[in-house]
């Protein structure tokens, strides 16, 4: 049986050296776990794809399904925590550091230049995730319609997830019934 | 009190996010700015920006950052800063880690049961248009200065859609035109 404390040491080592989010976190979780024969890989595209299905993050989801199959819900607390608390300790390192260069003449100048690419890279993975999605009409109404309602009518975010998962239950119970009659 | 709310807002956070990070920053923006009025539209980006450059998923980054900027803003000690961080980690956390551990139950009977497909196949569009809506609402005034701003965004988009560089090497670059030209 794998221990705890191999469980917080491999996941707070994943947590802190990967930057850039989910994907590259794959990889490295592949290195440690798979190949440690902690996971086969079955158990690992199973826990891929579960990871993605759940609400939350990515990184944070890995770890809570990785730590339940190693040792169950103890593992899950041990591996969330351990991954969420080395960008915790360094972003609270940072913050306490920026609030007092906030104001430097340079450090504004610095971040006037960096707002602007903060767009445009948050632009990339919505082109990189149309590429990757088989789109229907349907749902280029729902992208577009999102879109128009949080930013111009300042609808919460949440009303609209509300609203396409009663939808989307209400539109496949009813091509499923209608098959079914077939 | 400061804490109740602020617990309460990522817990929702936490709770509707679907698609990950990037999606997600559309409901922090919307709660946190919007809603609340805890920080300003240039505060939130560059977090963002912060949150990119360090290790660690976008969305703990960003949750830990603000947690301690919003007791921070209100004037409020060190400790109690630190506090707030921990409080909205904890919170952006809870809601995934209870319901994948549910879903991790059921998954292998659901997984291809029509309804559940059904909604996955509208949250995915729904998804991008949350993270569409991300980079669409942080182009402000605030960010978007002048006629600079908007050729420094487009000239990273360019470089980020062609993989000419990481978004570490992204925001360094644009940290440099900035002091370059304001």
């Amino acid at each position: 049986m794998v221990s705890l404390w191999k469980i917080f040491w491999i996941f707070a080592k994943i947590g802190a050296f990967t930057i850039g989010g989910g994907i590259p976190m794959i990889v490295a979780i592949k290195k440690e776990l798979v190949e440690r024969k902690w996971l086969n890989d079955e158990d690992f595209v199973d826990i891929i794809t579960l990871a993605q299905t759940a609400p939350g993050l990515f990184a944070v989801n890995i770890a809570i399904l990785t730590g339940h199959r190693l040792r169950g819900t103890k593992g899950s607390v041990t591996a969330t925590v351990a991954s969420c608390l080395p960008p915790f300790l360094i972003i609270l390192l940072v913050a306490m550091f920026f609030t007092s260069f906030k104001d430097n003449e340079y450090v504004i100048k610095a971040f006037k230049g960096i707002r602007p690419v903060v767009v445009a890279l948050i632009g990339i993975p919505m082109i990189d995730m149309l590429k990757a999605t088989k789109m229907r009409w349907w749902s280029w109404i729902i992208v577009i319609s999102s879109m128009l309602l949080v930013c111009f009518l300042s609808v919460s975010p949440i009303y609209i997830l509300i609203c396409v998962i009663v939808m989307a239950a209400f539109v496949s119970w009813y091509n499923n019934r209608k098959e079914a009659e077939k | 009190m400061i804490f109740v709310e602020l617990f309460l807002t990522f817990f929702l956070i936490g709770m509707f996010t679907i698609g990950g990070g990037y999606a997600m920053l559309s409901l922090i923006q919307n709660e946190v700015v919007s809603v609340h009025g805890w920080i300003t539209d240039a505060m939130f980006t560059d977090i963002v920006a912060i949150s990119q450059m360090t290790p660690g998923p976008i969305g703990i980054n960003s949750a830990t950052y603000i947690g301690y900027e919003v007791l921070s803003q209100q004037g409020a000690s060190e400790f109690m800063c630190v506090l707030g961080s921990f409080t909205a980690t904890f919170a952006v956390v809870l809601p995934s880690f209870i319901i994948v551990l549910m879903l991790c139950k059921v998954y292998e009977k659901w997984k291809d049961h029509y309804l559940f497909k059904g909604i996955m196949s509208g949250l995915k569009p729904a998804t991008l248009g949350l993270i569409g809506t991300a980079a669409l609402s942080l182009a402000t005034p605030e960010n978007f200065i002048d006629w600079k701003s908007f050729v420094i965004c487009i000239l990273a988009f360019i470089a980020l859609y062609f993989k000419k560089v990481g978004p570490f090497g992204i925001i360094g670059l644009g940290a440099l035109v900035g002091l370059l030209v304001y």
